[in-house]
């Protein structure tokens, strides 16, 4: 949930990047922190396990510019994929504004990709939201690896409502500002509609 | 209920001046409030050697780790949480289930002084979000989204 500070004239947003595990959602993050003015932006920070795999979450302050003299400022989630940890992907969901969902392009990852939709329509649920009425972006990630299935397929299978949605390779940071740019764009024109 | 979605000028002075009375009757280092969801709302003390964004962040997914806890041993919430260390100690407690009120303390304070000055500090902010949450509620509370255009939108993303 948005929150809005008038009188420090800021807007907060929150938006989780969701996926099955290793499919590159810290990458993302990573990629952001990494390529953006250390003016706008906080520390980043990562709950992982000494194989860095995340654990709880990863977290990113971000400030995007400034609307109407309102600094906007949005706080960048991930979520652990791996299945065993659904009960704390469960809770960064919680206040959320917009979804990244981030999909692994590689053939034998399809059935993951699927399991973890299924599994981020549960746990809106959960916390009181529909997916179908949530600000959500798509990313079709590791487009550079071998044996990935096309964006034909991945569209069929994660996309059928036809989600803006985007190519990536999150280390080289192809398509990671577009994903980034595009949900924030749907955070604000939700926000607005909002009221 | 759900938490603040708007904190206005009045109420965020209110709150600001309960958190700086807490950090001096409590003798405490920091004083910082921060929603359920991470997003931090007031601080007072020695804020400038402190991340107070990546703490209230932190913060947030503590509480809302433990509450996950409280849940499955089919507690209602966990309302305080006491961390002790060499130098540094730190209470959190849960206010009105919707904020999150965090002090940092040495040893020029105990836990019983903080727990006490917290109890009462806790009830004044309760009073203030009560308000605050009405405020938000009613239809005439203006915030910037409504004067924010698509063009405005269109601008912040323009290369």
């Amino acid at each position: 949930m948005s929150f809005i500070n008038v009188p420090a004239r800021e807007i907060n947003c929150k938006i989780v990047y969701y996926g099955p595990g290793l499919c590159g959602k810290t990458t993302n993050l990573q990629y952001i922190y990494a390529h953006t003015n250390p003016n706008a932006k906080g520390k980043m920070i990562s709950l992982a396990t000494e194989t860095e795999r995340t654990l709880f979450f990863d977290f990113l302050p971000l400030s995007l510019g400034e609307i109407r003299g309102f600094k906007t400022r949005f706080h960048l989630y991930t979520v652990p994929g791996q299945v065993f940890y659904n009960a704390s992907r469960k809770l960064i969901l919680k206040g959320v504004d917009g979804i990244v969902f981030v999909a692994d392009s590689q053939i034998d990852r399809m059935e993951a990709n699927l399991e973890s939709m299924e599994n981020l329509e549960e746990n809106l649920k959960d916390q009181g939201y529909d997916i179908l009425s949530i600000p959500m972006v798509i990313q079709y990630n590791k487009r550079d690896l071998p044996y990935v299935a096309s964006v034909k397929e991945m569209r069929e299978l994660l996309n059928p409502r036809g989600l803006q949605d985007f190519e990536a390779v999150a280390p080289q940071g192809i398509g990671v500002f577009e994903t980034l740019k595009a949900i924030a764009r749907l955070v604000f024109l939700e926000l607005k509609k909002g009221r | 209920m759900e938490s603040p979605q708007v904190m206005f000028d009045e109420e965020f002075r209110e709150i600001q001046a309960i958190c700086d009375k807490l950090q001096h009757d409590a003798n405490a280092k920091v004083v910082f409030i921060v929603d359920k969801n991470g997003q931090p709302i007031a601080s007072s003390g020695e804020t400038e050697q402190i991340d107070i964004t990546s703490l209230a962040s932190l913060t947030a997914g503590n509480i809302a780790a433990t509450g996950g806890i409280a849940s499955l041993l089919k507690e209602n919430e966990f309302t305080t949480q006491f961390h002790e260390g060499e130098k540094s100690n730190i209470h959190i407690q849960i206010v009105a289930q919707r904020v999150i009120m965090v002090v940092i303390f040495d040893q020029r304070s105990s836990l019983g002084l903080v727990r006490l000055r917290m109890r009462k500090a806790a009830e004044d902010l309760t009073a203030v979000l009560m308000r605050l949450l009405k405020k938000a509620e009613s239809p005439g509370a203006q915030t910037p989204l409504d004067q924010i255009t698509d063009e405005d939108i269109e601008n912040l993303f323009k290369e």
